[in-house]
């Protein structure tokens, strides 16, 4: 289809202003703050706009229009009750500046959450200032930071271990942070190398950092032992929420041993994601983190009201303004209380989603650690690109000819060919069966006719996309120049 | 044009699917077709500056494709002679020729007693049969 740019026609406008004679022709500016010349904006009716749009959108693929499993993202259905609640205007029209007094509904339900995210964690207190994992992350890191300056430990402890099934963003916010990176193996059962990982752990140590279930989907079979080894080196444990949708009420990190915890909203806790947020990344930490905390701190007061306290004299500061992503807690408030006492159902059916698809696939792909695994698995197509040529990317890309989002694929590094599935707790098994059918009808493909898979997509609107070619050569705005114009894809 | 699977009997190889060519005391080095073929096509070369130094079995620079990042680990130790500029400008040069146009550095030795305990060629087939 065109770009916008492309059905541009000079004069065209979507609205036509009111000419009032008598008027100045332009507000009264000084001449440095004016434009030389008019910006450079399409030029199009409201309805072409419209049109252009509207068809953009039909090619657009989500939730709400298909399977979505990408591992370690948690794409589940995003109730359309939370749209409704966050758009009460009492909620939408909020000012971040409103008095305390005028914004009690918001700061009690900021407050609850926090208390139910306390509670879910098995941890003692809650920021929601962070605005997505990865700054949740660093958050945390720097609340382990300061807990141990505080100590006289800051020069002492800058160490933080990661497994290398670690999502890419926890060696980036230990970087961030001023930590420097230990790297731990993972053992043949999929948990962490608890004989490597003893050698590694000393006094220089400040913390761990582990997604449990890790991003294999399996659940680290280890971890007392490992919290023994960390905390009896007197290092802290933190936890990447990414994989909290596996646990809800089933098991917390804070039992596990874990001080820190981020949490993502947007994964576990149903708000909106995957076109770019907005998310939410609340940290929970154990009460010797506490003091550190972002401010302002979302807090009861004693005359049961509800307030911002700024006097946190040990705190790292602001990590964002205001008080964070406000209507992404409204939704995953709205999302919490829906499920209340039985929240525990959530995980338990994402586990069985998972457990069920895996069980399907486990004889037409390579499954690298054959165990039961919690909300999502990964399987590994190397058996397929070894005899038939085809590998990941092209099992991918061939989903999307059945209609399915494809999975994350070539993650975790540790595996090859890796495959990554989340099904979520929220789709009906028609839909996994599906799904599963697609992918036993792609693994037969492979055998047959490995050209089909090799050249997928072939009923999309684009067909397999040169990304080599968009990594090194990326076009991001549009060409005015001729020379710059971009090729049809 | 990405090359065909292959490991030149006089190399020497790191478990890491790093080679390298010793020639006095002085070594290149390189990631191997393996490597190359794992990763896809690169699009970025993070090398070392020339004179820094690099140490055995750690990173001394970063390969990219549009699947991952991976750290380069040094097979040997010493000190960087010399970057592949051509490399640099055009990565996929590695998967086009990894063990020819498409080494990554030059390095003097600080080790050369280090050279024993690399795989020969043989052994380094062995690692990958248990891929």
């Amino acid at each position: 289809m065109k770009l916008i740019y492309e059905k541009s026609q000079a004069g065209r406008r979507a609205s036509a202003l009111p000419h009032y004679e008598g008027l100045p022709a332009a507000p009264d500016l000084p001449d440095e703050l004016r434009r030389s010349e008019p910006p450079r904006l399409p030029e199009v009716p409201e309805f072409e706009l419209v049109r252009h749009f509207t068809e953009l959108s039909t090619r657009n693929f989500g939730v709400d229009t298909g399977f979505y499993p990408l591992g370690s993202c948690t794409m589940k259905y995003n109730p359309r009750i939370n749209e409704r609640l966050a758009a009460l205007p009492g909620f939408a029209r909020m000012h971040p500046l409103q008095e305390e007094d005028g914004a009690q509904g918001a700061l009690e339900l900021m407050w609850r959450l926090q208390e139910i995210l306390a509670g879910v964690t098995g941890l003692d207190a809650v920021s929601l200032q962070p605005a997505a994992g990865s700054q949740g992350e660093l958050t945390g890191l720097l609340l382990v930071r300061a807990y141990f300056a505080a100590r006289g430990e800051g020069e002492q402890r800058r160490k933080v271990v990661i497994p290398d099934t670690a999502h890419g963003t926890n060696p980036a916010s230990v970087t961030m942070a001023g930590f420097e990176l230990t790297h731990v193996q993972t053992d043949a059962r999929g948990n962490i190398d608890v004989d490597d990982l003893r050698g590694k752990v000393d006094d220089q140590t400040a913390a761990l950092m582990l997604t449990n279930p890790s991003t294999l989907g399996l659940f680290d079979e280890n971890i007392e032992e490992i919290e023994r080894i960390f905390h009896g080196a007197g290092a802290l444990m933190y936890y990447d929420g990414a994989n909290l949708n596996a646990v809800c009420g089933i098991s917390r990190p804070g039992d596990m041993g874990f001080d820190v915890v981020h949490i993502n909203l947007h994964k576990t806790f149903s708000q909106p994601h995957g076109g770019g947020g907005p998310g939410g990344g609340p940290v929970a930490v154990r009460d010797i983190l506490e003091p550190f905390l972002p401010v302002p701190a979302v807090v009861r007061r004693d005359d049961g009201g509800f307030g911002l306290d700024f006097d946190r004299p040990q705190t790292i500061g602001k990590v964002r303004g205001f008080t964070g992503p406000f209507g992404v807690f409204v939704r995953s408030y709205a999302f919490l209380r829906m499920w209340g006492p039985r929240l525990r159902e959530m995980s338990e059916a994402a586990v069985l989603n998972a457990n069920y698809v895996l069980a399907r696939l486990k004889e037409a792909y390579d499954l690298p650690f054959d165990r039961l695994c919690m909300h999502e698995f990964v399987l590994s197509a190397r058996t397929m690109k070894r005899e038939h040529g085809c590998t990941a990317l092209d099992v991918a890309k061939r989903l999307m000819d059945y209609g399915f989002h494809p999975p994350t694929i070539y993650f975790p590094l540790i595996v090859p060919e890796a495959l990554m599935i989340e099904p979520t707790e929220t789709e009906a098994k028609e839909t996994l069966d599906a799904f599963c059918d697609a992918m036993l009808a792609i693994a037969r493909e492979a055998e047959d006719e490995p050209e089909t898979l090799k050249e997928a997509p072939h009923h999309r609107p684009v067909r397999r996309l040169d990304e080599v070619r968009a990594a090194k050569n990326p076009v991001v705005k549009y060409g005015f120049e001729p020379a710059q114009a971009p090729t049809e894809v | 044009m990405a090359a065909a699977e292959s490991y030149p009997d006089d190399l020497k190889y790191h478990e890491e699917h790093d080679w390298a060519r010793v020639e006095g005391d002085e070594a290149t080095l390189g990631i191997t077709w393996f490597a190359a073929d794992a990763l896809g096509e690169l699009v970025h070369f993070e090398p070392p500056e020339v004179g820094a130094s690099v140490t055995k079995d750690q990173s001394y620079g970063e390969v990219e494709s549009v699947k991952a990042v991976s750290d380069v680990i040094a097979p040997l130790s010493g000190e960087v002679l010399a970057v592949n500029e051509q490399v640099v400008g055009e990565p996929e040069t590695v998967n086009d020729d990894p063990y020819g146009n498409g080494w990554l550095i030059r390095i003097r030795l600080s080790d050369a007693g280090e050279v024993d305990s690399l795989l020969d060629v043989e052994a380094y087939r062995q690692v990958l049969a248990n891929q």
